[in-house]
């Protein structure tokens, strides 16, 4: 039984009363509240078990290291690698993805390879391939989805080619919510001869990631999405890949020997953490990790897809809405219009409602474009989403689709 | 309309509701800022809905037209106008932007938190008032 009242009880901030009223916090797809052993834990580090990692040879160093080492471990089952060197400690999802596109990138794409992204990436997972092409003469391929917003295979394998090098792509979509096959992609693409670099900052709040079942050679994803801490990031890299990686940044903890004639580097997934790590956040990332398999990812997931179910009916009842994106397989994540209502006057209205929900591109202008807006309003679903939550939502709607109705 | 009448009329509202209606109506009024300025040249950065505005310098004063996408901006667009326009450049460095707002209870839309880009416009006509004195 998923009591999603006792488990809005984890989460502190839940509870602040804003003008003597509940918030209805329905933009986890932006960042995701932290539940209350995340931040004990972080705390309990800082006071009990801090120094710098890796580096000291006394109690509090050894404590942090093995508490930073166990975070790593606790990632890779939460994924299901096979092995914690493939788990790199990032500041987030966005230095992932520029990490493979440094290095990896750099190393082994040329002129005349392609970069295949969906149309539907966020700008993380696309301006760095952009920049790779500019430095590689590699060329940067886009494909298309449906006008529902949806994933076709035959727009995929229309585009992937001998040349395709790299297939980068998202598993959910921050924008419409679709969740791409992603196993699909993966088998598609190596039987291409192309490597795959997964985004799953948005899949990961809400699916079980499986790795070695999807095969893919890169994952990318945050904490601050998955109930944990800001400040680090996954990438997770097949060990014999990330072995034939050059280092990407340079300096300590991550070199070998050092000497004036020459430095060598340290084994991954070291090489690939120069300086001192965020490591309080990385452990408190594990405890969070922790907590969400504590609920269970199957019991989560089943609990959104209820309310995303219920968030469609609610939206899809105030009065000129238009949900943008209408994919078949979708994670609680709704792109919406009001009528010619501005995003910016809809969230005043929102926000005096004490509904916080998210405006703008979401760091996705072309797919945005392509659905034929410049700026829309975002509401997205986490683990402690309750039908009154998504009540609250409706309610502020109506009330803003009446405030600004031209009479 | 003055500002001290403005400050007036906005002192009769209870509710948020009835304030920003006013606010609308104050937009809906706004003079029009024609199509052709409409335009990168004119538009003031760091909005999160588009704001453009004109200035016209005339006998050492300054008249600004403007305009947004979004029509709570717009009303506000009104009264930054109605603060600042048919001023001088020194007239307009003496404002007190912040404080006028407190008075009408519209500082919520003066915080950098709320990105609705009038701080922006705000410092666009300060920097327009010190290309008019240069």
């Amino acid at each position: 039984m998923y009591d999603v009242e006792q488990i809005r009880g984890d989460f502190p901030l839940l509870a602040q009363m804003v003008n003597n009223k509940k918030v209805a916090y329905l933009d986890t797809a932006a960042s995701a509240q932290k539940p209350a052993c995340v931040l004990d834990k972080m705390s309990e580090i800082y006071r009990s078990a801090y120094a710098n990692p890796h580096r000291g040879t006394y109690y509090f160093a050894e404590k942090i290291t093995a508490e930073y080492e166990n975070a790593r471990k606790i990632v890779q089952e939460f994924i299901n690698a096979a092995d914690s060197r493939e788990i790199v400690f990032t500041r987030n999802a966005t230095e992932a993805i520029n990490l493979v596109a440094a290095t990896w990138g750099i190393k082994n794409l040329h002129a005349g390879d392609e970069i295949l992204i969906s149309e539907a990436e966020h700008h993380a997972n696309l301006v760095p391939w952009q920049h790779i092409c500019e430095i590689t003469g590699a060329r940067l391929v886009v494909f298309k989805v449906t006008d529902e917003g949806d994933f076709a295979a035959e727009l995929f394998k229309q585009k992937l080619s001998a040349k395709t090098k790299l297939v980068a792509v998202t598993a959910m979509s921050n924008v419409l919510g679709t969740i791409f096959p992603i196993e699909k992609i993966v088998s598609a693409a190596h039987q291409n001869g192309a490597k795959v670099l997964i985004d799953a900052c948005q899949f990961a709040v809400h699916h079980r990631i499986d790795v070695k079942k999807i095969d893919c050679d890169f994952l990318a994803f945050s904490a601050h999405k998955t109930y944990g801490p800001t400040g680090v990031g996954i990438l997770y890299a097949k060990a014999q890949i990330l072995e034939s990686m050059p280092p990407y940044q340079f300096g300590g903890d991550m070199v070998d020997n050092v000497t004036y004639e020459k430095t060598t580097f340290a084994e991954i997934p070291a090489r690939f953490e120069a300086g001192t790590p965020a490591s309080v956040q990385a452990i408190g990332m594990g405890e969070a990790l922790l907590y969400m398999q504590k609920i269970g990812l199957d019991n989560i997931l089943h609990h959104e897809l209820e309310m995303t179910e219920y968030m469609e009916e609610a939206l899809n009842s105030v009065p000129h809405l238009r949900i943008i994106g209408q994919p078949q397989n979708r994670g609680g994540v709704f792109s919406f219009a009001v009528g010619k209502i501005h995003p910016q006057d809809l969230a005043f209205v929102l926000n005096k409602e004490n509904v916080a929900i998210r405006i703008g591109h979401h760091c996705a202008q072309p797919i945005v474009n392509r659905m034929g807006y410049t700026s829309v309003a975002r509401a997205s679903l986490g683990l402690y989403t309750n039908k009154e939550d998504i009540n609250s939502l409706y309610e502020a709607l109506l009330k803003a689709e009446k405030f600004f109705r031209e009479e | 309309m003055t500002i001290d009448e403005l400050i007036e009329n906005f002192a009769f509202f209870d509710s948020w509701e009835e304030k920003y209606q006013y606010v609308i109506d104050l937009g809906a009024n706004l003079e029009p800022l024609e199509q052709k300025y409409k335009t990168e040249e004119w538009k003031v950065n760091g909005c999160q809905s588009q704001v453009w505005l004109l200035p016209k310098y005339s006998e050492g004063k300054i008249h600004f037209y403007g305009d947004s996408d979004a029509i709570l901006v717009k009303g506000i667009i009104a009264i930054v106008l109605l603060i600042y326009n048919d001023k001088t450049a020194a007239e307009i460095k003496k404002v007190d932007v912040m404080e006028i707002f407190a008075k009408l209870g519209l500082e919520e839309n003066l915080t950098p938190s709320r990105r609705n880009g009038m701080m922006s416009m705000v410092e666009k006509i300060r920097y327009y008032a010190d290309l008019y004195r240069k």
